[in-house]
């Protein structure tokens, strides 16, 4: 299967347009702009995957997609705008690491994610080589998002962006068991449950979601 | 031998009907979006013939000088003029296959417009107002990120259809045999970003407005009038006119024209080309209406983030071809 094929092209492309969201995420300074960002990403991950499943035949990639869809360009979404409503965190995001090297150190990642994915699947068919990549590279962006923000809102949707390139690798493979994507989705569902219950904590004792404030706390700082 | 003449003579008249119809249609498309943002925001819009209205008008009117304007005020809308029509008949618009193609070189198109760029900023410099240096300085500072990224779409570009030549690469993308690539795409965004900045709309600069701080384009024109002004503004059109038919010609190559193709194949690419830059037109209508101006001191930070966005699609390719 090479280049110039629809359904292969088509999936390649949301691949893409879901690591393009990734970096959207990266720049973005507001915090509801980030919030928007992740949800038109759960959108498009949501997309590719019913198109996988219009493509392998696969009718349990479309309940993938439906979860997708509602968890993550809904759900989760709507009560991380709330959690911004409720605390009044309107202003920016508060980068520990500039937004121009953060975009620098994504691009350099993204780099880092084909040397090591293509010679690593090397015989495969070029294409399931190169979304294997894409996915990678969105893992390691989400990896980023986490280190470099501080807001905690922030940090939770660059864990959640980083599931997202898991479910991107995951429906690419023809074959893998719905349990699997169940199971990561489960798992994503009760890590957001968790983070909005720690915010809520955080907000109340803290007045702020800056994870520096926590830093006094754990014995480092004075 | 007749029929390589008769191919020059079918080549030769695509390029004179080319060059007639975008420069007929530059200003035209200009008070489109004019117009059409006006509708947008609950307004009647000028005509959108009046650009070309205010350029007669303004042709006929002698300009008026500072007392120290050296000859560079006077040459720069010329050469800057020059480089935009120069450029302009590079791009294809209805069909491929001009006479100029063999030199529709993409590099040469951005070295064209850097032309271009450079006689405004000469010009905004040269009477020494402190508008004009201001928009002279923040306008290379643009550039300095925006040119790269045209130079890396060329690139991405070449990496694929293997020449830089703007006629060959349609013609390969228009055949369809590369199918939707990553890179394609981010170029494309990165492309889109860059054309929103090189011609001073909204996100980045406003075309509709003088006399405010954050202004780019309209400081370093400042101090035009009369006929130097209706030069300014008709290459600020024409350079609108050809990023729209850069991004539709390499983006949504279809309809247009095979080479020596007759006049029904040259109808049915025009009528394609006028909806594609209506409908380019119209979209960047909405996306103006829709989004607020940024600060001056963002513009680096979106225009590098588009340049690093050209640079990912580059890495990809290039990586991808090199270990496959």
């Amino acid at each position: 299967m090479s280049f110039g094929q629809l359904p292969y092209d088509l999936a390649h492309l949301l691949g893409g347009a879901v690591l393009l969201l990734s970096f959207v995420l990266l720049y973005q300074r507001r915090i509801s702009a980030v919030i928007n960002a992740f949800a038109t990403q759960g959108a498009l991950l949501a997309l590719a995957a019913a198109w996988q499943g219009y493509v392998q035949g696969a009718a349990g990639l479309y309940v993938t997609a439906a979860i997708a869809f509602g968890a993550k360009a809904v759900l989760i979404p709507y009560a991380l705008h709330r959690l911004v409503r409720r605390f009044n965190l309107q202003r920016g995001v508060d980068p520990a690491l500039g937004i121009g090297v953060s975009l620098i150190a994504g691009v350099a990642l993204a780099g880092f994610a084909l040397l090591v994915v293509l010679p690593a699947t090397a015989g495969q068919r070029a294409l399931a080589r190169e979304d294997l990549a894409l996915a990678l590279s969105v893992v390691l962006l989400g990896g980023l998002m986490m280190i470099t923000r501080r807001n905690l809102i922030s940090q939770v949707i660059g864990l959640l962006s980083l599931e997202n390139g898991l479910i991107l690798a995951a429906v690419g493979v023809a074959g893998m068991p719905l349990v699997m994507e169940l199971s990561t989705a489960a798992l994503v569902l009760m890590l957001a449950v968790i983070a909005g219950v720690f915010a809520l904590q955080m907000g109340e004792s803290f007045q702020s979601l800056d994870t520096e404030s926590l830093d006094t706390h754990r014995g480092e700082g004075e | 031998m007749s029929g390589g003449f008769a191919n020059t003579l079918i080549s030769l008249v695509t390029q004179v009907l080319h060059l007639a119809l975008i420069l007929a249609l530059a200003p035209v498309l200009t008070g489109c979006v004019r117009w059409l943002k006006a509708r947008l925001m609950g307004r009647r819009g000028p005509h959108p013939l009046q650009p070309w209205r205010d350029l007669l008008k303004l042709l006929r009117k002698r300009p008026v000088l500072a007392e120290n304007a050296s000859a560079i005020s006077r040459a720069a809308p010329y050469v800057a003029l020059a480089a935009a029509v120069l450029a302009a008949a590079l791009v294809p618009s209805f069909a491929r296959g001009m006479v100029l193609a063999p030199f529709a070189d993409l590099l040469l198109i951005a070295g064209l417009l850097a032309l271009s760029r450079f006689a405004m900023a000469l010009a905004g410099m040269d009477v020494g107002t402190a508008f004009g240096g201001i928009g002279a300085t923040r306008e290379m500072t643009f550039a300095a990120l925006a040119e790269p990224v045209l130079v890396l779409a060329a690139l991405i570009f070449a990496i694929l259809a293997g020449t830089t030549n703007l006629d060959v690469i349609i013609g390969i993308f228009q055949e369809g045999a590369l199918g939707l690539r990553v890179s394609l795409g981010f170029a494309a965004v990165a492309l889109l970003a860059v054309a929103v900045a090189e011609n001073a709309r909204i996100p980045v600069d406003n075309p509709a407005t003088h006399l405010e701080l954050t202004m780019v384009h309209e400081a370093m024109i400042l101090e035009a009038s009369g006929r130097h002004l209706a030069l300014w503004d008709f290459q600020a059109s024409l350079r609108l006119t050809l990023w729209l038919a850069l991004l539709a010609a390499v983006f949504l190559p279809f309809g247009m024209a095979a080479p020596g193709a007759g006049p029904i194949a040259w109808v049915i690419g025009l009528l394609v080309f006028i909806v594609k830059m209506a409908a380019l037109a119209f979209a960047l209508a909405v996306f103006e209406s829709a989004i607020a101006k940024m600060r001056v001191f963002r513009v680096p930070e979106f225009l590098g983030a588009a340049l690093l966005l050209g640079l990912l699609g580059a890495v990809f390719l290039f990586v991808s071809t090199g270990l496959s």
